[in-house]
């Protein structure tokens, strides 16, 4: 009865990422080896066609982790709302 | 704080009252206006959607009010900032800020400009004749937030 819970968070996907991928966002399961934001990143990069365009390494992608802007070796935690967005244009 | 997205417009003039309401110690008011132009990068824009992350905006707006304050002697701070659908000549964002002297609003109130449009999660699109566009991130606002970083290191 050892089992390590499981990690469940909440993905949000903004302005053209929430276009690309038909969704506002998601609440997903961590799979075993997937604890970072740049880990989650490249989960979600191997998905298809349009995740792996907008999610490559070399696309310009902000992360927020609990509405603050992340890095990509950020951890993530359990009941963490994990958004994705392009660069802001505001203003 | 004085933070505030909304969809209706925004009265410059009302907002500056009550910016400086019962606060005589106020010498120096700076406003900055953004407004819908009617074109961009040289395509004709019919109308405009402003998108922003609820939950983070309140949280990055304020941390830029903050870090404000800490660089400059500031007697108040409005930011008001729209969403939604918007036409040219449309008011888009308001930064006001107060101080005793002009100095501190001037430099202020470039400051909060250049990192809300760096920092704050808002994004647009654009409507034109030939169908819509998410507005890409410019470099030269990248380059203007980073101004700032610069000043702050030592010598």
């Amino acid at each position: 009865m050892s089992s390590t819970p499981a990690v469940v968070v909440d993905v949000v996907y903004l302005a053209r990422l929430r276009e690309a991928f038909g969704r506002a966002g998601e609440r997903l399961e961590l799979p075993y080896g997937v604890r970072t934001v740049g880990e989650l990143r490249t989960l979600l990069a191997a998905r298809g066609p349009a995740w792996s365009a907008e999610l490559a390494p070399g696309r310009a992608v902000r992360v927020a982790v609990n509405h603050s802007l992340a890095e990509s070796s950020d951890p993530l935690a359990a009941g963490d709302e994990v958004a994705f967005f392009p660069p802001v244009t505001g203003g | 704080m004085a933070a505030r997205v909304q969809e209706e417009d925004f009265d410059l003039a009302q907002e500056i009252a009550d910016l400086r309401a019962g606060d005589p110690s106020i010498g120096a008011v700076v406003a900055f206006v953004g407004t819908v132009r009617d074109l961009n990068d040289a395509a004709p824009v019919v109308a405009m959607t402003l998108e922003h992350y609820p939950g983070m905006t309140d949280k990055a707006l304020a941390q830029i009010e903050t870090e404000a304050r800490a660089r400059w002697a500031l007697a108040g701070v409005r930011i008001v900032h729209r969403v939604g659908e918007l036409r040219p000549p449309d008011q888009i964002v308001l930064v006001a800020v107060a101080s005793a002297h002009r100095g501190d609003a001037f430099a202020a109130c470039e400051f909060i400009m250049d990192y809300l449009k760096t920092r704050a999660p808002f994004w647009k699109k654009e409507h034109t004749p030939t169908g819509a566009r998410w507005v890409d991130a410019r470099d030269c606002d990248d380059r203007a937030a980073r101004r700032w970083d610069a000043r702050a290191e030592p010598e």
